[in-house]
């Protein structure tokens, strides 16, 4: 069943989300306006903007904003003609007061991310933005590192606290299709009727794309992506390679191939400090099953203490570190140079 | 008539906490644990209080409350909207409750900062096991410099966080956050929790960042938080610093202030509830030691 009478599914640009990541978080009003502006006239129907660690992420652990994400949300919503603006939120990290800045602000999709096994942490968040009428998308991190059965479980709580679509997410860029085809079906088999699957994917094995197809082919409804590629990690899936796929194989998305092709190249690029790329670091995490948002932090620290970047990152996966604890990236570095002194 | 040597206490809420905690109160030279109140006949924390030699009831506080002699001090493991109902009536009995749920009655304390402040309330809560832990860091450094913004990220595992926590995570990290603010002495608080569920779980690790004066002395700052880690590991033996507090000058994305970095573990003493659950280790343990200042003053001669 298609997403709806004009589209197979619906793609959701994570640039100004994602990307804050690989910009450090020092996205600028123009740039928001700027992208958001060319995505918008290219077709792209959801624009999500954000902190990179989701609503309140501005914060010594995972970095200040320079220009606060209400603000930036306020100007996507203005900019905006056709697409609608979604923000992220992180339980534990944001608060529901956020949800209801954003809301205030005009944006109209709610998406609430859990590590993938602590869904019953976000019931009070999907509660909060269904009866403040916003549109629901659950996020499940880090996907790899549980079954397919258990994710089906924790998308079934996601769907009975309010969550309309529940995404299998691939914070590592970790995962080879038949893993995503896989846990697609198992959320669409448990699901049903009661909320549509999406997939989000990262480029550190290369594969954004790829997977995002065998995702569409499983059942899944909604898929993201940043043109450019501007996100965490080697990127996320990008949105000008996906249109032109699905062109190809004739899934509709509702994306001019011709228009976001020149967007991706004339628009977000200058706003990128540097390509995404599948370097060394980046691909390591996809290869060890690293949270993407750690890469920028292992660089950092990594530099600061004089350790390599790749230890500190092969360490986070040893200690089984999920999104949000950037914090103890630099207690890794410490152990690291504490062990060569 | 021999002077009392201590005071009596009533556990209310015989779970995991409520056991971990009688365990903790049954080595103190200043608390006597004797009743412990549940709802469940079949719960395991009541029959471990009664082979202790312990009064149980299952049948709630009614019982406690209209037994012949009633505790100087009760300690509340439930949940908040029991406490809420509990605790006008301990205090109408003259009974001195210490909440270990977030229905926050009373003035939150945490030992090393403002437990003395508080001792003539009838109703102290324990606020967070997150506030537990980082608290005591943020006054360390704010007793030393000014501290205009302090952030913490607590992380636990999954498997030693309840249903309660689980639902209430919102309350959870605006409650520590008012706490940081309030108790920690910053100008303003963020709090983050995290839940990891790796397996064998992991223990509970905390980070305190502290935005200070870029001039600040170093030397004093990082001597009061060994002095302030030092007195919380004196009633919780497994709280340890990580290393030296780092500082880092200012840069763009510490939005331009310097600061200071605390990293913590809190082990669990491993009474009821497995080590690896540092943060219930450290409620209870917290709970304790502020049971014994209240027998202290109880027992005080002129009391």
């Amino acid at each position: 069943m298609p997403y709806s009478d004009t589209l197979d599914i619906r793609v959701t640009d994570s640039s100004l989300r994602d990307g804050s990541h690989a910009k450090r978080h020092r996205f600028t009003s123009d740039d928001v306006r700027s992208v958001v502006a060319a995505l918008d006239d290219a077709g792209v129907p959801v624009i999500e903007v954000a902190h990179g660690d989701g609503l309140g992420g501005s914060s010594f652990t995972y970095g200040f904003s320079k220009t606060p994400e209400q603000e930036l949300l306020r100007t996507a919503v203005e900019t905006a003609r056709r697409a609608v603006i979604a923000f992220l939120m992180l339980p534990g990290l944001g608060v529901k007061d956020d949800i209801r800045a954003a809301h205030d602000n005009g944006a109209g999709i709610c998406r609430i991310a859990t590590h993938c096994t602590e869904a019953d942490i976000a019931v009070q968040h999907f509660g909060l933005a269904r009866e403040r009428g916003l549109e629901t998308v659950g996020f499940l991190m880090m996907a790899h590192s549980t079954t397919p059965e258990n994710l089906a479980r924790q998308a079934r709580i996601m769907a009975d606290a309010g969550c309309q679509c529940v995404y299998v997410v691939d914070s590592a860029g970790a995962m080879v299709m038949d893993e995503v085809t896989d846990r697609v079906q198992a959320l669409v088999a448990e699901l049903g009727d009661d909320a549509q699957v999406g997939f989000h994917g990262h480029e550190n094995l290369g594969l954004g794309t790829g997977n995002s197809v065998a995702a569409v082919r499983a059942g899944a409804l909604q898929i993201d992506g940043s043109t450019r590629r501007l996100g965490a990690g080697a990127g996320n899936t990008p949105v000008e390679a996906l249109a032109a796929v699905c062109a190809k194989m004739g899934i509709r998305t509702g994306i001019d191939v011709l228009k976001i092709i020149d967007a991706a190249e004339d628009v977000v690029r200058p706003v990128m400090d540097e390509e995404c790329r599948l370097d060394r670091l980046a691909l390591l995490m996809g290869h060890a099953g690293v949270y993407s948002s750690f890469l920028k932090h292992a660089y950092r620290q990594a530099g600061r203490y004089g350790v390599p970047g790749a230890e500190i990152l092969l360490r986070a996966g040893e200690r089984r570190l999920v999104g949000g604890q950037e914090d103890q990236l630099i207690d890794i570095a410490l152990e690291l140079a504490a062990a060569r002194n | 008539m021999t002077r009392k040597t201590k005071a009596t206490a009533a556990v209310v809420g015989s779970g995991n906490i409520g056991t971990d905690l009688l365990y903790k109160l049954l080595r103190s030279d200043l608390v006597e644990p004797r009743w412990m109140v549940g709802v469940d006949p079949g719960s395991d924390g009541l029959a471990r209080a009664r082979r202790l030699g312990l009064e149980t009831t299952h049948e709630g506080v009614d019982a406690l409350l209209a037994g012949d002699e009633l505790p100087d001090l009760v300690f509340e493991a439930t949940s908040a909207s029991v406490h809420r109902a509990h605790a006008p009536r301990y205090a109408e009995l003259g009974i001195r409750a210490i909440d270990l749920t977030p229905a926050a009655v009373g003035p939150a304390v945490v030992p090393p900062a403002n437990l003395r402040a508080h001792l003539d309330r009838p109703n102290v809560n324990m606020i967070t096991c997150g506030g537990q832990a980082t608290i005591p860091m943020v006054y360390a450094v704010s007793r030393v410099v000014p501290v205009s913004y302090a952030e913490i990220v607590a992380s636990v595992a999954s498997v030693s966080a309840g249903p309660g926590t689980r639902a209430n995570i919102d309350e959870f990290t605006r409650t520590t956050a008012r706490g940081i603010e309030t108790i920690g002495g910053a100008g303003r608080g963020k709090a983050v929790i995290i839940l990891n569920p790796a397996d064998p779980p992991v223990i509970m690790r905390d980070t305190v960042f502290c935005a200070v004066p870029e001039d600040a002395d170093r030397a004093a700052v990082a001597l009061s938080v060994k002095e302030v880690a030092e007195q919380v590991a004196s009633y919780v033996p497994g709280y340890r610093l990580r290393g030296e507090p780092q500082f880092d000058d200012p840069s763009p994305e510490s939005g331009g202030m310097a600061r200071v970095a605390i990293f913590l573990e809190v082990e669990g003493a491993g009474d009821y509830l497995p080590p690896y659950a540092g943060n219930l280790d450290i409620m209870t343990a917290a709970a304790t030691r502020v049971g014994e200042e209240f027998a202290r003053a109880l027992l005080a001669p002129g009391a």
